[in-house]
């Protein structure tokens, strides 16, 4: 076990990729506990399928994949929380149609600049190669902020999630920490979405908080397991994916759908008890 | 004095007119009851109040009172009801307006939650999760939020709503005391005629205008309340 550990972290990748995806772990569950419970679950799967679009796009136009992919999935997450808020659309569907144009326009753009091949793939499904030096570096500043700002603004965060009216009433800007909440989701996704894949970096964001509120009944119950969850999962994740070169993303996702039925199980135990 | 006079207050959505000149006053330690059909906009003046929704036309003005500072129970939503939050969390989250732009909640802010839970005595039940709370007990912890938020006035929402005959009684019991004995101000929204004439010393009757604004003894005279009061019988 330890020599499997200590061969793994002799790899550079896999050790960017454990860095970034610790941090992005973290993130995600952090902010999915406040997205899942104000019903915006699926903004973080509408946001995926941007950056996808986006990445491509950068890919196709020579740029730096996260300096474009950061700017537009921020666009979209401010668009996607408007539509949400105005009751007249209807959120999911408006949700939907962003998500699955976004996604075709990403892969007509790559099957006409390099085709469909691995690369697309690993787009999709992730990989654990996908990060560069410069990539590591950006990853870990947007995830620091995210962190930071999560602390900063627990307190907001927690009762414009459970109160937005209330918070509204008693002078609190909601909208504004409603913004704060898109955005920092969307920089997460953008930064987890190369090794989780489009396709399923939105997993790590429902999952660790579905997973803690199966036992937890408290907020800081909740996001503290969720982030404690979500970096285990991960962990267990890469290395089964290294081991039995599994997508990293796919690997993650089961563990994590493993976890969810174990707490299912011992909260149904507890609740027959 | 006036806490709060409203002048030919005007609110829409969609260019129709879901609140239409509606004047009242709210005087200091009062009970004021804002009862009507559904539809006749008492929830849409209830935005406009708490300034979720500009008015179109007329005035609110606020005496005394900041805007921020009406302690606002709302009817509950699909989220809270299995929401993992503890009592104590949700309480103190009502102190979120004193502290502006600073993180963390400090003593002050503690002992105030403390309190309040004492003052609704739900202190035992601090560490328990809001969803699994009966009805009844999670307005208490709604109301002692509201109350950590300011201790003017108190809007309250259709509070009664899904609440059985025993909570609903504690419930009216609990708001009246609070009226009387801290001077709190008190509106309340409602579908219940006979509590609102029972515990309101004022009476709104909308109709998307005013059908009614004075005091319950006056209210009870009028035609409009026999024939509520008929409906009802």
């Amino acid at each position: 076990m330890i020599e499997l550990l200590t061969g793994l972290l002799s790899y550079t990748f896999v050790v960017r990729a454990l860095i970034v995806g610790v941090l992005v772990s973290l993130c995600a569950a952090l902010l999915g506990v406040s997205l899942v419970l104000k019903r915006y679950s699926m903004i973080g799967d509408g946001l995926s399928h941007v950056g996808f679009g986006a990445l491509a796009l950068a890919m196709a136009l020579n740029l730096s994949p996260l300096e474009v992919a950061i700017p537009v999935v921020a666009v979209a997450a401010f668009v996607l929380l408007r539509i949400s808020e105005n009751s007249r659309i209807k959120g999911d569907a408006a949700i939907a149609l962003i998500s699955s144009s976004s996604l075709a326009i990403g892969v007509m753009i790559i099957s006409y600049t390099s085709g469909m091949n691995a690369d697309t793939s690993n787009y999709m499904f992730g990989s654990i190669l996908a990060m560069s030096k410069s990539d590591v570096i950006l990853s870990v500043a947007v995830s620091i902020v995210v962190i930071v700002l999560y602390v900063l603004f627990y307190n907001k965060i927690f009762a414009v999630t459970f109160d937005e009216s209330f918070t509204r009433a008693t002078g609190t800007n909601a909208s504004r920490y409603n913004t704060l909440i898109a955005l920092l989701t969307a920089m997460t996704i953008v930064v987890g979405m190369r090794m989780m894949g489009a396709l399923l970096i939105s997993s790590l964001i429902i999952f660790p908080a579905l997973t803690s509120m199966r036992l937890f009944k408290t907020f800081k119950q909740v996001v503290i397991s969720s982030a404690i969850l979500s970096v285990i999962c991960f962990v267990v994740g890469i290395v089964l994916s290294f081991i039995f070169s599994f997508p990293t993303g796919a690997s993650v996702v089961v563990i994590n759908l493993l976890m969810f039925s174990v707490f299912s199980a011992i909260g149904l135990f507890k609740k027959k008890r | 004095m006036k806490l709060i006079s409203c002048e030919g207050v005007t609110i829409g959505y969609d260019g129709q007119r879901a609140v239409n000149k509606v004047s009242f006053d709210l005087e200091q330690g009062d009970y004021l009851c804002i009862v009507g059909e559904n539809g006749s906009g008492k929830s849409t003046l209830v935005k406009g109040l708490l300034g979720l929704i500009k008015p179109q036309e007329g005035s609110i003005t606020f005496n005394g009172i900041a805007p921020n500072e009406i302690g606002y129970l709302p009817q509950q939503t699909v989220i809270q009801r299995d929401f993992p939050a503890s009592v104590g969390e949700v309480v103190i989250s009502g102190c979120l307006n004193r502290r502006g732009l600073l993180p963390f909640y400090s003593r002050a802010e503690k002992d105030r939650a403390a309190d309040k839970m004492k003052q609704l005595s739900i202190t035992e039940i601090q560490k328990k999760s809001y969803r699994d709370l009966s009805g009844g007990q999670q307005q208490r912890v709604l109301l002692a939020r509201a109350l950590c938020a300011t201790e003017k006035l108190l809007l309250l929402d259709e509070p009664v709503s899904g609440l059985d005959p025993v909570m609903t009684a504690d419930l009216y019991q609990l708001v009246a005391e609070l009226n009387q004995t801290r001077g709190i101000t008190v509106l309340m929204v409602s579908h219940d005629l006979e509590s609102a004439l029972e515990y309101g010393n004022k009476i709104l009757h909308m109709k998307t205008e005013t059908a009614f604004f004075g005091s319950t003894a006056d209210y009870l005279k009028t035609e409009l309340c026999q024939r509520m009061m008929g409906a009802k019988l």
